[in-house]
Order: C-alpha cells, then structure tokens, then sequence
C-alpha cells in the first residue's frame, strides 16, 4: 500500500458550471435573453416579474421559470394569467435553482416563441449565489423593508450580480432605511452593478429598469 | 454581557449540493490515480464563500459510507477576505463585517481574495 498526494485545484461547483454553460448556448442559439432573478422571500420577486410583462408585453414576449420549495404553482399561474408561458420547478426543498434543474426546464418553453427568460430564483439570499444557472445576467432585488444592511450580511449574493434593483422605495418615507449606508456597502463589493431603485406599487423609477432589461434583449435577440 | 453564543445549525441545504460535489470530484480523481482509498481531501475556502465547514461535514460523513471516501478527513484551509484600496493602495483583512479603506475611509476598494472554492488536493492510498 503506499500513500500520496494528487494534486486536484478543481472549483468544487465546476460540475454546475459546465450544465451552466450548456444552458447558455441554448438560449444563445434560441436568441433569447436571460435573466436569474434573485431576492429574499418578499423582496417582490413575482411582482417585478408581473411589472416587467406588462410593460415590455407589446415589443417582447416573455418566458418566466418559477423556482420555489414547495409544490406549489401561485407564481406560475399568475403569470400564466398574464398571457406568458411559465415552467413551475418545485426543488423538493432545496434552497436555490441550479444548472441542470433549468436544463430539464428549458425544452418545456417555447424558446423559439420568446424574446426574454426569467428565472425566478427561490427565495434566499444565500444559496442561490454560489450556483449559476447560464442566464445572462444575475439580478437581485433588495427591499426597503429587509432593512439597509444586507450588503453587508449577505456579501456573496452582491458579488455577482450585473444589476440591483432596490424595490418599495415608496415604503422610504416610513421605514428606517439608510440609502447611502446601503449604497456604501454594495460599492464595496460591486461598484459596477447597475442600480435601480423603484416602487411596483406605485410604478416610480419601473421603466427605467425595464429600459435597461430592453436594450439588452435587443442586444441578444 | 459577553458575546452571543453562536449555534451552528447542520442542515444549511446548499451545503449538500456543494458535498456532494466535493464527492464526486475526489472519485473521479481517485479513480483516475488508480486509489484504493482516500484518506484525506484539502479543501481552500474563502471567508467571503457562504459556507460552514461543520456543515459541509455533517454531510460528508452520510454521503461517503460506501465509497472510496468512506472515512477520509476534510481539512479546510480558510483565506481570509483581504481587500486593496483603490484610492490609497492600502491593503486591509476583513475581520466580521464589510469595512470602507480603514486608512482613507474610500469604498472604492477591490476584493483580493477571500473567494476562493476549490478543492485543493486529495491523499489516497493504492
């Protein structure tokens, strides 16, 4: 018997991110943009999501999957209901999405019929960080009432995103909520995501936000 | 008042994902050096990575039973999150929270390590 050291240096979710890529050059291919849309249970994930459709729905078509715990289909019905073909994947309990749970949803949409994917993460701001998906762009949604220190909890999770979308702003007047102790943080970790603050309540600061996601799918599409 | 006690709970999900992924890597280098048996994985974690060691072993004494693995030791060498101002060059450690330029009180900084998730090396016997 003898013993000795193999040398490994392998990224521990190298796996993921081989299904990842795979993903990615199926929407390339199918011209579709995508996004993984990530947030903490109540940041207003599916209510962006309702938001985003309705103001894009007369230039694009939008496909969304709904990532959730529990065999539920609340979020997938309601988009259902707003005209768009919606995938439901239930984790069975697993915390996050990751590459190959989208690779079993991706022949379930007609990619060739969309402009826009929405993967609409589970609802946590840790675990869906460390996986990625092939989505285009990674975006998070913090919120005003979650408080403004989360840059500063949940690091990992603002590392790698493309953009930040702060919603219910219109809860600001109300709510002890710091904007430059929460900008402060995520400058930090990432001074180049592109920031929109806004309010799906009252609709303030949406289309800027739905500005940016258009160029970006006329970029791809 | 002392420091809050700090419990660690065991069943973080993604942590068996990531488990498992360490699992089947260590296999299939194993496999490929010829080893009858591992006996220990290296495993460098960044403080910056959302993971708890206890955790990540938690899991892997239930998933290695019955493999080549069964019973080999995860050493986890820890980076710490050190960070360069982009202002005044001073580099800093992060020790708990996210701090600006301790120096020059600049955000304009750049994470240098701290992100690191790899496993390393393994040791195997053949």
């Amino acid at each position: 018997m003898t013993s000795q050291r193999v040398s490994v240096v392998e990224k521990i979710l190298s796996a993921n991110d081989q299904l990842a890529e795979q993903n990615r050059r199926i929407l390339d291919e199918a011209g579709v943009f995508s996004v993984n849309l990530m947030a903490s249970p109540g940041a207003g994930k599916t209510s962006l999501i309702l938001k985003t459709i309705e103001k894009l729905a007369p230039t694009f078509r939008v496909g969304v999957i709904e990532g959730d715990t529990a065999p539920v289909t609340i979020d997938a019905d309601k988009i259902v209901a707003a005209g768009m073909p919606a995938v439901q994947i239930n984790t069975g309990g697993d915390c996050h999405l990751d590459a190959v749970m989208i690779g079993n949803a991706l022949p379930s949409l007609p990619l060739a019929e969309i402009d826009l994917l929405i993967v609409e993460n589970v609802g946590n701001l840790v675990c869906p960080a460390a996986f990625s998906l092939g989505t285009h762009a990674n975006i998070l949604i913090a919120s005003v009432p979650e408080g403004d220190d989360k840059p500063y909890k949940y690091p990992n999770i603002y590392r790698g995103i493309d953009a930040l979308i702060l919603n219910k702003t219109d809860l600001l007047p109300y709510v002890p909520f710091d904007i430059d102790y929460f900008k402060q943080g995520v400058q930090i970790l990432n001074p180049n995501a592109a920031f929109f603050p806004l309010s799906c309540k009252t609709n303030e600061g949406v289309s800027t936000w739905t500005g940016w996601l258009s160029s970006r799918i006329r970029h791809i599409g | 008042m002392g420091d809050p006690a700090i419990l660690v709970n065991p069943l973080f999900m993604h942590e068996l994902a990531v488990t498992e992924s360490i699992l089947n890597i260590a296999l299939e280098h194993a496999k490929r050096a010829n080893a009858k048996q591992v006996t220990q994985l290296h495993l460098v974690i960044g403080n910056l990575s959302s993971i708890v060691d206890d955790s990540v072993q938690f899991y892997w004494d239930t998933i290695s039973q019955g493999t080549m693995c069964e019973g080999a030791q995860l050493s986890f060498e820890r980076i710490p999150a050190r960070l360069t101002c982009q202002e005044c060059g001073t580099t800093y450690t992060l020790d708990s929270e996210l701090t600006l330029c301790p120096q020059c009180n600049s955000g304009r900084v750049k994470i240098v390590s701290g992100e690191e998730f790899r496993l390393d090396s393994i040791e195997i016997e053949s």
